[in-house]
């Protein structure tokens, strides 16, 4: 390489790079950045792979545990997504399965596989404030929020555990149909990682929190790892922890459908 | 053990048998991990009847059911998927009859390759979108242990069968073949009251069909997604599930002659979100083919059954799901010509309505539910209301009852009047 052609390329990289971030970042909507953020924790990749396990903690220490393995292939550019759970455990609920076709913008779909009586059936999914599986999580904490369903504005920038953030507040255009009056979420400048997010009442009080514990670059995706939400009402929290996280993984459209549903493919689900 | 019977037991023995000599190598050549899973569970179940007649005879107690059992499943694949079993069996010690007995509830191995998944051995298939409403789940079910409030599992009973689903861009399917007729269990005059137009008749004879190529029982299913609807297409040759009985002479018959009659069905079901809400519907007609022109008065009449049920959350943790059902005789005026004077007919348009109520409490550590049945023709009706709680994620237990009511001793849940129970369920996973 030559002395010009060096010049050149740290001139382009100054001026590409340097001068454009600052501003670039000034520039970003509040609405961008939450959008950012979304993506990055329900988007991540064209497919992932997951097992997870679910501690239900509740004030006085007592534990229930969950372990599934979670599958989900984003469809089309729409922000259509599908989602594929099984369960390890509790005894109760092995060998169920359940699938949830994401549509934005109007009603989900899900089915529900019970093994005990091969059972495949769909079940209502209006309301996504429904816990997920008896825990903190609702269904919409799971599979996300849609950005357009609340009002956004950058109410500061803090520096959280060291950590340079947005602090965003939203706030739903339809009261009515959600649980939260408005939520405060602080996002990481950098990665756009949810670090913290606040669950306000109509009171001014906060009933729930959320929080990542433990966030990993896995493939290129910021993950969080350890997660956690607490109930501040009652002391119950509970604790998510990804045991094993892929992407890419090579999930096909054919297998979130009845067959598989009926028949879980030990090669994903194992 | 009748000699099918015991055939049977054995097929679904082999079948596991083979599974567990086979799986395990190939497992362990893929993943280099034990492969068989073994899990299981302790359940007590004990149903007491709240009313102060009890049954005649041994097994006629305050208790309908008093058991313990112990749940052994084990199960297996091969890493990828292609080879794989499941084994479920029960032993059990039935309190009410002072005996001991082992079951077979499924032993099957399963073969997958690209397009093609084969299922042999003892399985359970359940079809249809009915909630305790069957059209075109056609397969043997257990109505005494529903009865007599054992876990909803036990409503369903294994065949041992081989069942194929394809599964292609053209074509979904699932193709079951039966050559063992398995009945329903209807509840039996050891331990329930029901209406009997032959009571004082002892001798009986209950012939089922005999385990032949031409005797075996054929079940189809097509199905796929139509204008984001669930659409299935279905179609049966077999046998009704629910025994007829002929008696030698009438007006003073001596003996009875019980027989499964021949039956074919075809059918549909639809299942779609409506909005928030789902959407069910199913249509069968079962051509009873022992006595297509209804003239027979022990064979049942063929038959259209219709059902419409809506699904949906009526608040955070809390659903509704109703129902209608009806059944529609189509030589009305055959079945009334031919009926013995003992049975009152039922009207040529049977209606059924269902309700059930779920509420979760406490993050999912409680149920609440109550399910109740509603025949405007029959005038009858069956309440069951349930409570259902996890202690630990291994211990839960459940209370509920069966609260049966009707205005005539002939309908098919007036008879059970007299056998209102409530029940408990303590199982430990492990």
């Amino acid at each position: 390489m030559n002395k010009k052609a060096a010049i050149l390329g740290f001139l382009t990289v100054a001026f590409t790079t340097l001068p454009t971030r600052a501003p670039a970042q000034q520039e970003l909507t509040p609405e961008a950045i939450v959008t950012r953020a979304y993506q990055i924790a329900h988007y991540s990749g064209h497919d992932m792979k997951a097992r997870v396990l679910m501690q239900l903690i509740n004030k006085a220490g007592k534990e229930r545990t969950r372990e599934m393995t979670m599958l989900r292939l984003n469809v089309g550019e729409a922000g259509e997504q599908k989602y594929f759970l099984y369960f390890h455990q509790p005894g109760d609920v092995r060998d169920m399965t359940f699938m949830v076709w994401k549509h934005p913008g109007r009603d989900d779909e899900r089915w529900l596989f019970v093994p005990a009586i091969k059972l495949v059936r769909r079940i209502a999914a209006n309301d996504k404030r429904s816990s997920f599986v008896g825990s903190d999580f609702s269904y919409e904490d799971v599979s996300g929020r849609e950005v357009e369903e609340d009002s956004h504005s950058l109410m500061k920038e803090e520096t959280l555990d060291g950590r340079e953030t947005f602090v965003i507040r939203s706030a739903p255009k339809d009261e009515k149909g959600s649980e939260f009056a408005y939520k405060h979420s602080w996002i990481d400048k950098e990665s756009f990682v949810l670090w913290r997010e606040e669950y306000y009442d109509k009171r001014d009080e906060i009933y729930k929190i959320f929080t990542a514990d433990e966030v990993k670059e896995v493939q290129t995706h910021w993950t969080a790892v350890r997660r956690t939400m607490k109930n501040v009402e009652n002391g119950h929290r509970t604790e998510v922890t990804l045991l094993a996280v892929d992407y890419d993984v090579g999930l096909e459209d054919s297998l979130f459908s009845e067959r598989y549903l009926s028949n879980p493919p030990a090669r994903w689900v194992r | 053990m009748s000699p099918v019977a015991s055939y049977r037991f054995c097929g679904a023995a082999i079948v596991f048998v083979l599974g567990t000599l086979f799986s395990p190598p190939i497992e362990a050549q893929e993943d280099k991990e034990f492969p068989i899973r073994l899990h299981g569970f302790f359940l007590g179940n004990v149903a007491a009847r709240t009313g102060s007649d009890h049954p005649t005879g041994e097994e006629g107690g305050r208790f309908i059911l008093a058991d313990g059992r112990l749940r052994l499943e084990a199960s297996g694949d091969t890493g990828g998927g292609s080879l794989s079993f499941l084994f479920k069996g029960d032993l059990f010690y039935d309190g009410v009859s002072d005996d001991a007995h082992g079951l077979v509830r499924e032993a099957y191995a399963d073969v997958s390759r690209g397009w093609l998944d084969l299922r042999v051995g003892r399985q359970i298939v359940t079809w249809g979108v009915g909630d305790l409403l069957f059209i075109n789940d056609v397969f043997p079910k257990d109505w005494a242990a529903f009865f007599s409030g054992r876990p909803l599992e036990y409503l369903k009973v294994g065949v041992d069968a081989a069942k194929a689903h394809i599964d292609t861009r053209a074509l979904n399917a699932e193709i079951v073949v039966i050559p063992f007729f398995e009945p329903d269990n209807l509840p039996g005059a050891e331990r329930f009251f029901f209406f009997d137009p032959f009571a004082t008749i002892r001798t009986r004879v209950l012939e089922e069909p005999a385990t032949t190529a031409g005797n075996t029982e054929l079940a189809l299913r097509l199905y796929g997604r139509v204008l984001n609807s669930d659409v299935s297409f279905y179609a049966y040759r077999g046998y009704w599930r629910q025994p007829s009985f002929r008696p030698d002479e009438l007006p003073v018959p001596t003996r009875l002659g019980g027989f499964y009659a021949r039956l074919n069905t075809y059918g549909v079901t639809v299942q779609r979100s409506l909005g928030a809400a789902v959407l069910n519907v199913e249509a069968g007609y079962y051509d009873s083919r022992d006595d297509p022109e209804g003239v027979d008065p022990v064979v049942p009449n063929s038959q259209y059954r219709l059902l419409a049920g809506y699904q949906r959350q009526l608040a955070s943790e809390l659903s509704l799901g109703a129902q209608y059902y009806a059944e529609i005789l189509e030589n009305y005026a055959e079945y009334l010509n031919g009926l013995p004077p003992q049975l009152s007919a039922q009207d040529r348009v049977r209606h059924l309505l269902t309700v059930r109520l779920t509420q979760f409490l406490k993050y999912q550590t409680w149920k609440l539910s109550l399910f109740s049945f509603y025949g405007p023709s029959d005038r009858d009706f069956l309440l069951i209301p349930e409570v259902w709680h996890a202690i630990t994620d291994r211990l839960s237990f459940t209370v509920g009852a069966n609260i049966f009511a009707g205005e005539n001793r002939t309908t098919f849940l007036g008879q059970l009047d007299a056998n209102d129970n409530v029940f408990v369920a303590v199982r430990l996973d492990f």
